[in-house]
């Protein structure tokens, strides 16, 4: 197998793995919406709270996560640019 | 000034800037004591405001193709962020997110969580790729990927109903704000709206745009969360509203449960006269409702926001600005980290103005006493006068009950200042951020619309032989024509005609989604496959919009019809999208398999290192 499609073999389950967190996130959790709402995260219903803020936390951190992980694999291939002027 | 070393100083102007508007806050609460009126205070906040955008649109002038289509590809991670949040975050989202939080509650919130959850699709499918390309526009990619000008022109037709939809609602809400702050009629206010629109857009393009809006983003977020912090403080929410509402939630519950939550007949509200587009609240704030149907609601709409929002031109387009691959990925983080600054506040500004309403132990409640008590309240009789606010007294006791007080959505943001007793400076304030919002969203649609008619239609397919001078001429001749057009028919108030913004995203979902991603995904899809699924998506999904939407389908299939599996209007793009999806499978199959140089031209694509496939200047 060249680099190019080990790099994009890995590129590719990154993606998924990345979809995956965001169905989770997304979707999963609010097909549970009124199970969620008995428990508590400071002092908000869960299931409020996850729509109102908890998601939408998530998503940030994960497009940082998957961005800093994308990078190094781009290194480990070497296709990592130069610089980021 | 906007030359050689300006990219490494712009951390240094835009702080300088902030600092300044800030001073000029500090300003207008001294005048504000001084005595000047209200109404000049709001003026002077919008026209300051956008004098400055008019001034970063003209020294950012442009003769450059390249600056004009993607900024000449210089524009730092974060500040594209920031440039993308402003893009994103409308007028309506400014004025309206809250107010619809307010009223809707839990269900409402799937717009929160799929206008955000959609840029996880943009920065894995679509955004570093595209960057990769090296394309000016959408159909840009499109045209070259497939090849051919057909499936270019397809491509160019879904952007364009997609992007028209959502600029005239834009500029209806820049000419709503401009009219209330500025003291002028409605359809002058449009007009104004535009001049300003077009004095940031149209001298530099991209370049103006790009610096225009991390400008209106810096007013912007100042004007959501100075008032949040603030009112949260006055009303005894806590200095951090995000992290210690959990008891004003619950409290909501409470008041709920006490107030009871009733749902008014249509004949009894048009009996008491209830003016047009004003609510009451008859959902739960934080309860999820009941049953399947319920959960499958919430979960259509993200699903169609999340899809929608990775299809929108003008928000892909700003992933052109960077200056690499890894930048673009970076970037729509930011981006949505910025968003996150302000969605996330939504939620919590509904929670204070709805308890400051409803709770009768503090001293803003109105739920729960007396009619005539309430109406003696002169926030009340302003926004009554301007049938913003109504009482209908249903029950004849005298007493305002929960159903039977009415406001429209937009009052949320902009009286809650006043309600919670705020200084007026902050009114103004709001007014300023709602015109930043409304404006930076119009800006990036009606250059998305024009560029991909300069460049996709007149460039590439009617006349490729045009100077440099004579494209950027035909640009922003275009973007002149798109903008009247728009502001046209904002002016006539026909949005309500056109529709929901909702509806712009499922345009966009229906027929760019799928041939975007299969486009680097998928090395098979053919021009033939792209060309069937781009028309099937977008015009199945028209057809069932006119089909389920009773304003179209009384006229059109004479009557009503129950939607289908509760795919209604908001929703279309649940149709659209897999039947593109399939049609361009099975086409693509049918045909024969890409040339081996398309196949080279995508494996190019997926690589974020050499040459870009599309050169600098095309």
């Amino acid at each position: 197998m060249s680099n190019k499609d080990a790099y994009w073999n890995k590129t590719k389950n990154h993606m998924i793995v990345t979809l995956v967190l965001w169905a989770f996130f997304s979707l999963v959790i609010f097909m549970f919406g009124s199970e969620l709402n008995t428990m508590s995260f400071l002092g908000y219903p869960l299931a409020y709270y996850m729509t109102a803020q908890g998601s939408l936390l998530a998503f940030v951190i994960i497009l940082f996560w998957t961005a800093n992980k994308q990078e190094k694999i781009d290194e480990e291939h070497g296709f990592s640019e130069r610089e980021d002027d | 000034m906007f030359k050689g070393d300006f990219i490494q100083n712009l951390p240094k102007i835009y702080g300088t800037y902030t600092g300044g508007f800030l001073v000029f806050i500090i300003l207008m609460a001294l005048a504000e004591q001084a005595g000047v009126s209200a109404k000049n205070i709001g003026v002077m906040f919008v026209a300051f405001t956008v004098l400055i955008y008019a001034l970063i649109g003209y020294l950012s002038r442009t003769i450059q193709v390249d600056a004009y289509y993607v900024a000449g590809r210089q524009v730092p991670t974060v500040f594209n962020g920031m440039a993308t949040a402003a893009d994103w975050m409308s007028g309506a989202s400014f004025v309206a997110l809250a107010g619809g939080v307010y009223f809707g509650g839990y269900t409402y919130m799937a717009f929160l969580v799929g206008w955000t959850g959609g840029y996880v699709l943009v920065a894995t499918l679509m955004a570093p790729y595209l960057r990769k390309f090296g394309c000016y526009t959408v159909p840009d990619f499109i045209g070259t990927r497939y090849g051919g000008n057909l499936v270019r022109a397809c491509s160019v037709f879904v952007l364009f109903i997609a992007s028209f939809t959502y600029v005239t609602a834009q500029i209806n809400a820049t000419g709503t704000i401009a009219s209330r702050a500025l003291g002028i009629p409605f359809e002058a206010g449009v007009w104004v709206g535009l001049i300003s629109i077009l004095i940031c857009s149209m001298l530099g393009g991209m370049r103006a745009v790009t610096w225009t809006q991390v400008a209106q983003y810096i007013v912007l977020i100042i004007a959501y969360l100075i008032p949040v912090f603030w009112i949260s403080n006055n009303v005894g929410g806590g200095i951090f509203p995000h992290l210690m509402l959990g008891d004003e939630v619950a409290r909501l519950g409470e008041l709920e449960q006490q107030f009871g939550l009733v749902k008014n007949s249509a004949a009894d509200m048009k009996a008491a006269g209830v003016p047009g587009g004003l609510k009451y609240i008859s959902g739960s704030h934080s309860g999820v409702p009941e049953g399947g149907m319920a959960v499958w609601k919430y979960l259509s709409l993200a699903i169609c926001m999340m899809v929608g929002t990775a299809s929108l031109p003008h928000i892909l387009m700003r992933y052109f600005t960077t200056p690499t691959v890894r930048a673009a990925r970076k970037s729509v983080a930011w981006s949505l980290f910025f968003i996150f600054l302000l969605y996330s506040s939504a939620p919590m500004l509904a929670t204070l103005s709805k308890l400051a309403l409803m709770d009768p132990n503090l001293p803003t409640g109105i739920i729960g006493k007396s009619i005539s008590e309430v109406q003696s309240i002169e926030w009340v009789q302003r926004w009554s006068e301007v049938k913003q606010v109504f009482i209908a007294d249903f029950n004849g006791d005298g007493i305002l009950q929960l159903n039977e007080w009415f406001m429209r959505g937009d009052v949320v943001v902009l009286a809650t200042p006043e309600v919670a007793g705020l200084p007026f400076v902050i009114s103004g304030l709001v007014f300023a951020g709602g015109m930043a919002a409304a404006m930076s969203t119009a800006d990036g649609l009606v250059l998305a619309i024009s560029n991909a008619l300069s460049h996709d239609i007149y460039y590439k397919i009617i006349n490729p032989k045009a100077e440099t001078a004579k494209r950027l001429l035909v640009a922003r001749t275009l973007l002149v024509i798109i903008g009247a057009a728009g502001a046209y028919i904002a002016s006539f108030r026909l949005t309500s005609i056109l529709g929901s913004v909702a509806w712009a995203f499922d345009f966009a979902m229906s027929g760019l989604f799928f041939p975007l991603v299969l486009g680097v995904w998928w090395k098979r899809a053919t021009r033939e496959g792209a060309i069937a699924g781009i028309m099937a998506g977008i015009i199945s999904g028209t057809v069932y919009l006119t089909w389920v939407f009773p304003k179209f389908s009384v006229p059109i299939w004479g009557g009503v019809n129950t939607p289908f599996l509760g795919i209604d209007h908001l929703r279309f793009g649940l149709i659209g999208a897999p039947i593109c999806l399939v049609v361009m499978v099975v086409v693509s199959l049918m045909t024969k398999e890409p040339s081996p140089a398309t196949q080279k031209l995508v494996d190019d694509t997926r690589i974020p290192t050499g040459k870009a496939i599309l050169g600098k200047q095309h």
